[in-house]
């Protein structure tokens, strides 16, 4: 039966035409890393590998019969990886490409949303490619850009050998305070260790944190900022400058971090349900760890838009203080009511 | 006592089904096999999406991932109906005549009794196809409705709109009634004389088989831990009225479902691999294959509606003789 059989993780890989997508596809392809990948694309188009397992796929966004505007899935998704399933053993993993205009979310939601393909595959995680040369105008003229930063795990900055050190610093920055707890890597020609990008388990409720080593961290040097933890893993922490405010983006993804004591379950738990209902269409992903009153466990919690999840993942080690977490990254979060309402749940 | 006469193959069974009273068994590596007396096969596709028998059971059409259509003979030989390169064939239909119908991303096309191709290119990813029993009309299960062609004249479609993504269809056998599943939990279904709309929900899950009884009294339909039967006894369908539930188990969902050729007694398929009967007059049930490996994801009677082609999606499938 279905639940017996092991799921297939799923790399979305999202990025502007340009970006070096087709770059990174045609290496993941070819390149030993020990794993066979079918992966669904748009459109053949450079792909210069001849492979019966590249799909050709239309993205078809169905919006879900649930009044809920912001439940949408990828229709030609659904259809591809049933059929891809139904032939397992062919491939370990799967990579959806996406067009550079495509919105993350309904790739990431078909995932969750749809009860076969979540039977059998699991989402890995959302790869963007930004391409810092052109970045700058790519956040001016579209919010596809944005969006696509701000859902990623990964971003991988390519085309750093066509800026100067101080272009890269404020594109850098830019990625930053769209979302900050993306792991970056900055390379030429898409040249990125590819375990840095497939294989992630950034929505495996029991992995994702844990590869986010700084997502936790106490040592946050202004504890009331509003723009998100110091999470820029390659940085010495003694010097952190740029929060937040990019000179080259009128922010309009911005990212909201939450910080609290241990929380009481029966107020925690509605509030977030009420909070994800009434702002889902504006919040993009959320993450958290929580401390909940009188349990020894964990609880992490991750979403994207409506949808949530969440489970105990381990208990609290000796040394960790019980503190609770949670970064929105979206649109026109108020900051100020979701950080009284949240703290308004501790216990 | 029913018997099962075993086929035990390595891999998703897309299709079972009967040519010239051989049943066969088309599996989603491409290989369509046959039990004529004794075991055998031909590869027909590398990956097969989708497949249907002609309504005289002469034989197969199928769809597969090197977009490629074919018909397989009761013989195993294969004849090329059509090839458009490297995309998938997602959905085939075959219709009165020899008229056969197949589809890939936003486009569909008929291949006309005369042997003519017609293309039908539509705004959303064609993902279902059905032909009308009597002239030459298909349909065509989209997002947000379905599109009504004839395809043999030149034409203006008649369209059905119904918000939500639709992703298979079916007429009724008096042609009176259209029925699609949809990508959420329901059926959705029009009555094409005036448009009016009957909506079948309610299912926990997503419904994937459907089966019209022969006089189309009934449709039977998987995606609930009963096969859910709904009445098409007046010339208003099911509007207002309860399905007939037949061989509700507390353990397992329905996965398909297959109406006698002549009775309105169902063959019903589960998770599990379970195979029953179920008779709608009385609602009396009979085992007739115990639990297998993997979900029942095909089933189809032989004409005389004594034995009963079985496939599942872990490859086991046979052959139940419903009198022994």
């Amino acid at each position: 039966m279905a639940q017996t059989q092991t799921q297939i993780p799923v790399t979305v890989l999202t990025g502007y035409l340009g970006s070096g997508k087709t770059t990174l596809l045609n290496r993941i392809l070819t390149e030993d890393h020990g794993k066979r990948y079918a992966v669904i694309v748009n459109e053949f188009g450079e792909i210069g590998i001849d492979n019966d397992l590249i799909v050709e796929s239309d993205e078809e966004i169905y919006e879900m019969n649930n009044g809920c505007i912001c439940c949408t899935v990828r229709g030609d998704l659904i259809r591809t990886v049933e059929g891809l399933m139904r032939r397992p053993g062919r491939f370990d993993a799967i990579l959806v490409e996406t067009t550079g205009l495509a919105d993350p979310a309904p790739v990431a939601q078909t995932f969750f949303m749809d009860d076969d393909v979540r039977s059998k595959t699991k989402l890995d995680a959302v790869v963007a490619l930004v391409d810092a040369k052109h970045l700058p105008l790519r956040l001016k003229d579209s919010k596809e850009a944005e969006d696509q930063i701000a859902f990623a795990d990964v971003v991988v900055l390519n085309k750093t050998d066509l800026v100067t050190e101080d272009e890269l610093r404020d594109v850098e920055a830019a990625v930053r305070a769209i979302n900050p707890s993306a792991k970056i890597h900055k390379t030429e020609r898409s040249g990125v260790a590819l375990n840095e990008v497939l294989d992630r388990g950034a929505f495996d409720l029991s992995r994702a944190l844990d590869n986010d080593p700084h997502f936790l961290d106490a040592h946050d040097h202004d504890h009331d900022h509003e723009c998100g933890p110091d999470c820029d893993h390659d940085h010495d922490h003694g010097h952190h400058h740029h929060h937040g405010v990019s000179p080259i983006h009128d922010v309009g993804v911005t990212s909201i971090s939450l910080r609290g004591g241990e929380m009481d379950p029966k107020k925690f738990f509605p509030w977030l349900e009420k909070t994800t209902q009434m702002d889902g269409p504006n919040i993009l992903r959320l993450k958290g760890i929580i401390a909940l009153k009188d349990d020894p466990d964990r609880y992490v919690v991750q979403g994207v838009h409506m949808i949530l999840e969440g489970d105990h993942q381990r208990a609290w080690k000796d040394d960790e203080r019980h503190e609770s977490r949670l970064v929105f990254i979206g649109r026109e979060l108020d900051g100020e009511r979701l950080k009284r309402t949240f703290e308004a749940c501790q216990a | 006592m029913p018997t099962v006469a075993p086929l035990d193959l390595d891999g998703h069974c897309v299709a079972a089904c009967w040519l010239a009273g051989v049943p066969h068994f088309a599996l989603a590596d491409g290989v369509i096999h046959r039990l004529d007396n004794g075991h055998k096969w031909v590869e027909a596709h590398d990956g097969l999406l989708a497949a249907m028998p002609d309504a005289d059971g002469k034989r197969l059409v199928t769809g597969g991932e090197d977009g490629k259509v074919l018909s397989i003979g009761a013989d195993g030989s294969i004849e090329q109906i059509a090839e458009i390169g490297r995309k998938w064939m997602t959905s085939v239909a075959t219709g009165p005549r020899g008229a056969v119908a197949f589809a890939s991303g936003k486009t569909a096309w008929v291949k006309l009794p005369d042997g003519k191709l017609k293309e039908l290119i539509h705004p959303r990813s064609v993902e279902g196809l059905a032909f009308a029993p009597k002239g030459m009309r298909i349909a065509v299960a989209r997002y947000n409705g379905a599109t009504l062609h004839f395809p043999a004249v030149d034409g203006k479609p008649t369209e059905l709109e119904w918000a939500g993504a639709h992703t298979g269809v079916t007429f009724s056998p008096d042609g009176n009634f259209l029925v699609t599943t949809m990508q959420e939990n329901a059926l959705h279904g029009w009555k094409l004389a005036d448009g009016k709309h009957m909506r079948m929900a309610g299912y926990p899950s997503k419904v994937k088989s459907l089966s019209w009884s022969a006089k189309g009294r009934w449709l039977a339909s998987s995606g609930a831990p009963a096969a859910v039967v709904w009445p098409f006894l007046t010339k208003d369908g099911p509007i207002g009225k309860a399905p007939v539930e037949l061989g509700t188990r507390g353990d397992a969902m329905v996965t398909a479902v297959s109406f006698h050729p002549t009775d309105e007694i169902v063959a019903i398929g589960y998770a599990d691999g379970m195979v029953l009967a179920g008779r709608v007059a009385d609602q009396k049930e009979v085992l007739l294959r115990r639990a297998g490996n993997g979900a029942v994801t095909s089933m189809a009677w032989d004409a005389e509606g004594r034995r009963i082609a079985f496939g599942a999606e872990t490859g086991d499938c046979g052959v139940i003789d419903v009198a022994g």
